[in-house]
C-alpha cells in the first residue's frame, strides 16, 4: 500500500479542485473561508486518514460538512443586503466567463448546485455525492443533469440578451 | 483538471470555472501553514536555503530543528521519509525556519561560528544520538578523528559505530559531523559529498 505522502503534496495536487468546489457550492464570496477550514480540518485528521484512502473524495467530504457550516453561520448573522458593497469578483480572466458561469451555478437549488460541484467539478461518482446529499444514487444522477440542464438555459439566455442589447 | 470527460459537453460548459487566479493558491497555502502552526497542527514545517553547498531543506518540529539534507538525498524522499517516520502533516512554512536560514546564512558568510537553534534529536536513538550531542563541542576550526569521538561519547572502542552515526547525522552543518575526521587527518566520507565537506572545513579555517 502507498505509504501517506506529506500533506504539502495533497494541498498542492487537490487544492485547486477544492476551491472550485467551494466557489460552486458557497459561491465567491464564502469560497475561501471553505477552502481555509476544509484543508485546515483535512490537516489535523490526515494522520487518521486510511492508507490508500481516496483523498480527493474525502477533501469534498469535509468541503462538503464545512461549506454547511459556512451557510449555518452566515443564515444566522443575516446581513443587510442592500448595504452590502458591490464586490469586484476578480475571478478569473476577464472574459473568460468565470465570472458569469459561477453566477449560473449560484442560481441553481442547493441539491442541484452540489451534485453538479461534486460530480462534475470534483469527479465524485453519483453513489458518492448520494451519501453526502442524502436520496439515492438516481436522484443525485437527477440533481446533476437537472442543474446542468438549468444551467445552459441561465447561461444561454444571459448570452442572447447580451447580444440582443449589443444589436441596435 | 478532474473535470469528467464522459461528458465532454458538460465539461465545455463548466470550463471557464477552471481558472484559478495566479497567486491565490499561494496566499490560501500561507494561510493554511499560519493557521495551522497556530493551532499546533503543523506537525514539520520545512523551506530550502540556498548555500555554498548547494540547496539545502531545512526542517523543524515544534520543538526544533529536525532535519537538514542535502540536495544529493533528494528533498522529495527525504520529507516523504520525514512523513513516515514522524508526521505526515508537513507543510512549507518559510517562517519557522526563519531563524535557522539566519543562522546558516551567517555561518557560510564566516560571521557565525555556533547555531544557536533548539534541536529536536527525535530522528535518532541510543549510541548514535550521544555522538550527535558531543558534536556541537568540537568547536568552529577545529576537528576530532572518528577514536576521539567514540571516547567522548562513552564508547571509545565504537569507532565505526562513531562513523556510521555521522553518515546518519539528521542535522548536518548545525550538528557538525563535517568536524570529525580520520586519524590521519584525511576528510572520511560524508553524506552532502566529500567536496561539501572539505567546503565546509575551508570556510572554518579561513
Amino acid at each position: 500500500m502507498e505509504p501517506k505522502k506529506p500533506f504539502e503534496l495533497v494541498v498542492r495536487e487537490h487544492g485547486p479542485t477544492v476551491l472550485r468546489v467551494c466557489r460552486a457550492v458557497l459561491g465567491a464570496h464564502d469560497a475561501e473561508d471553505g477552502w481555509s477550514e476544509t484543508f485546515l480540518s483535512a490537516l489535523k485528521a490526515y494522520p487518521e486518514l486510511p492508507a490508500g484512502a481516496n483523498v480527493q473524495a474525502w477533501l469534498v467530504t469535509i468541503a462538503h460538512r464545512k461549506s454547511i457550516d459556512i451557510v449555518r453561520a452566515r443564515n444566522r448573522q443575516p446581513l443587510p443586503v442592500d448595504e452590502l458593497p458591490v464586490r469586484p469578483s476578480g475571478l478569473g480572466i476577464p472574459g473568460d466567463g468565470h465570472r458569469e458561469v459561477l453566477d449560473a451555478v449560484g442560481q441553481l437549488p442547493p441539491k442541484q448546485r452540489q451534485a453538479v460541484a461534486y460530480h462534475y467539478l470534483a469527479g465524485l461518482p453519483y453513489k458518492d455525492v448520494a451519501g453526502l446529499l442524502g436520496g439515492t444514487p438516481d436522484a443525485a444522477r437527477r440533481a446533476g443533469a437537472d442543474g446542468v440542464k438549468a444551467l445552459r438555459t441561465i447561461l444561454v439566455d444571459s448570452s442572447e440578451s447580451y447580444v440582443k442589447e449589443e444589436t441596435p | 483538471m478532474t473535470i469528467h470527460h464522459d461528458e465532454p459537453d458538460v465539461s465545455a460548459l463548466l470550463a471557464p470555472l477552471e481558472s484559478v487566479e495566479p497567486g491565490l493558491m499561494q496566499r490560501l497555502h500561507d494561510r493554511l501553514a499560519a493557521a495551522a502552526a497556530e493551532q499546533d497542527t503543523l506537525d514539520i514545517a520545512y523551506r530550502t536555503v540556498d548555500s555554498p553547498i548547494g540547496k539545502l531543506l531545512l526542517a523543524a518540529t515544534e520543538r526544533g530543528m529536525v532535519r537538514v539534507a542535502f540536495e544529493v538525498e533528494d528533498h522529495d524522499a527525504v520529507l516523504q521519509r520525514l512523513a513516515e517516520k514522524l508526521s505526515p502533516r508537513i507543510l512549507f512554512s518559510a517562517s519557522r525556519l526563519d531563524p535557522a536560514a539566519r543562522e546558516l546564512d551567517e555561518y557560510f558568510a564566516g560571521t557565525r561560528h555556533r547555531f544557536d537553534l533548539p534541536l529536536d534529536f527525535s530522528l535518532s536513538r541510543g549510541f548514535r544520538l550521544s555522538v550527535l550531542e558531543h558534536l556541537p563541542q568540537i568547536a568552529y576550526g577545529h576537528t576530532e578523528s572518528y577514536a576521539q569521538v567514540a571516547l567522548a561519547a562513552g564508547s571509545p572502542r565504537a569507532v565505526r559505530a562513531v562513523g556510521t552515526a555521522c553518515a546518519t547525522n539528521p542535522l548536518p552543518v548545525i550538528v557538525p559531523c563535517h568536524r570529525v575526521v580520520k586519524s590521519d587527518g584525511s576528510f572520511g566520507n560524508y553524506l552532502g559529498g566529500a567536496e561539501a565537506k572539505r567546503a565546509l572545513l575551508a570556510l572554518e579555517a579561513a
